[in-house]
């Protein structure tokens, strides 16, 4: 995009958002600091304060262009922004540490399907959260309070969500299954991994519960005081509350902190009995490990995915291309957990 | 005729060290995004002069792994998709001592080509 066209889209977000706000706050409101969070053309994330009466108030914009709809290809199970804003309200009002959502946006403001929430402080970026002075304190509550979290999530009541797909192990296993033939090439170990998987699901549950899907270290925010705020919520569903517990611990989102399984922060044991006490119910071991298994080749398998985006012409990116090469780190971890049993 | 020196690794080493070195820097000031790119590119050069280097001798020992395995010739892409009908088939799984040394051989010369620091 040319630095005209930034200009020019900036523009018109911040005279759509300063209509909005006036609507939701009443009276006059200025829109200030505005910045573009996130890439891609499609799933936008904006920064910006709204001066109310002259103080600033700190929010975000998620927004999906009008344009962009919903062409790209992967993004099948994201949620579109009006559940997705639906959804974060009733965590939220759960008791669940997540920013709220304010309001929505209508078409008439010309912005696509778009919402406004809190913005909350703290930092997502795990190379400073893991390594810098500032959050020494943090890092050693980290692991207990995601477990606590996570349980207030998985506690949300259902009746107070908008429909959600629900989506359990089998479900999960078929969907990795079609990625990887749309994909084409032959993926030995993954193809290993899933037919593990598939010997091994876990029964449906009478009851799914609220799974945020995208429970990992990156899409949560710490401050010196430690989480401050769960993020990322497009991938919510309704399924097996071990997924979200296993996904935070695949090794990828350890960022180094290879010896610290629970997000880089502390050890899987810490984690669930932090999750047990907070009224989580009880953890099963085995239950666990699958999900953990399952995420990883989850990952290794939309590593593969985010090089097709490029590959196939639908995104042009040299980020997403060079994604595509991290898919073997999976790999790696797929050839332990496989040994390990269970 | 082979070409001049530089080879190809070395090129490839010179370019990433230009980029590390000096334009990443510079692009940081302008604009994190463009030096965020830019670290992404310093690594993927580092993973092609990796692969320039042990790369042909990697698919070389992978290929007279999979004929040993599968008792069959043929191209890499086709026997690795012999090797995936059996196991989604169910006549290979973790079990199998012969595969799990031939995947571990695999995913550890791939590794060492995309990301030597993984463990």
């Amino acid at each position: 995009m040319t630095v005209h066209a930034a200009d020019e889209e900036a523009q018109a977000v911040a005279a759509a958002l300063a209509r909005a706000s006036e609507r939701y706050f009443g009276g006059s409101v200025a829109i200030g600091n505005l910045q573009r969070l996130s890439g891609g053309a499609s799933r936008q994330t904006w920064s910006f304060d709204a001066l109310v009466q002259g103080a600033p108030v700190k929010l975000i914009l998620r927004r999906d262009p009008p344009s962009q709809g919903k062409i790209e290809g992967g993004r099948a199970v994201s949620l579109d922004r009006a559940t997705e804003y639906r959804v974060l309200r009733a965590a939220h009002r759960a008791g669940v540490r997540a920013p709220d959502g304010l309001f929505e946006l209508t078409p008439a403001d010309g912005l696509g399907e778009a919402y406004v929430m809190q913005r909350l402080d703290g930092t997502a970026i795990a190379r400073k959260l893991l390594r810098d002075p500032p959050y020494e304190k943090a890092r050693s509550r980290v692991a207990s309070q995601l477990g606590e979290i996570l349980a207030r999530i998985h506690a949300v009541d259902p009746a107070t969500l908008p429909p959600l797909e629900r989506r359990e192990a089998a479900d999960q296993v078929a969907i990795l299954y079609r990625s990887l033939d749309h994909l084409g090439a032959p993926q030995p170990v993954f193809e290993l991994a899933l037919a593990w998987l598939g010997r091994r699901k876990p029964a449906p549950l009478d009851h799914p519960l609220l799974v945020h899907g995208d429970y990992r270290t990156g899409n949560y925010l710490v401050d010196e005081e430690g989480v401050s705020a769960i993020l990322d919520w497009e991938l919510a569903h309704l399924g097996d509350p071990m997924e979200d517990l296993g996904w935070l611990c695949v090794k990828s989102w350890r960022f180094g902190a290879v010896d610290k399984p629970a997000g880089g922060f502390g050890s899987r044991e810490q984690l669930w009995e932090a999750y047990e006490r907070a009224g989580g119910g009880s953890v099963d071991r085995a239950r666990a490990h699958w999900w953990e298994v399952f995420g990883t080749v989850h990952w290794g398998i939309i590593c593969l995915n985010q090089a097709f985006k490029h590959l196939s012409g639908s995104i042009k990116s040299m980020e997403h291309a060079s994604i595509g090469r991290r898919a073997v780190e999976t790999e790696v971890d797929l050839m332990q957990l496989l040994r390990e049993g269970h | 005729m082979p070409q001049d020196r530089p080879t190809a690794s070395e090129l490839l080493t010179a370019i990433a060290d230009f980029l590390r070195e000096e334009a990443t820097p510079a692009l940081d000031r302008i604009d994190p995004r463009l030096g965020f790119q830019t670290r992404v590119a310093v690594n993927s050069l580092a993973i092609l002069e990796r692969e320039g280097r042990l790369g042909p001798a990697a698919d070389a020992r992978e290929h007279a792994r999979l004929v040993a395995l599968l008792g069959r010739d043929g191209t890499l892409e086709e026997l690795n998709r012999a090797l995936v009908d059996q196991i989604r088939a169910g006549a290979r799984d973790e079990r199998d001592t012969a595969m799990m040394a031939h995947l571990d051989a695999t995913t550890a010369d791939k590794i060492a080509i995309a990301n030597p620091k993984w463990r």
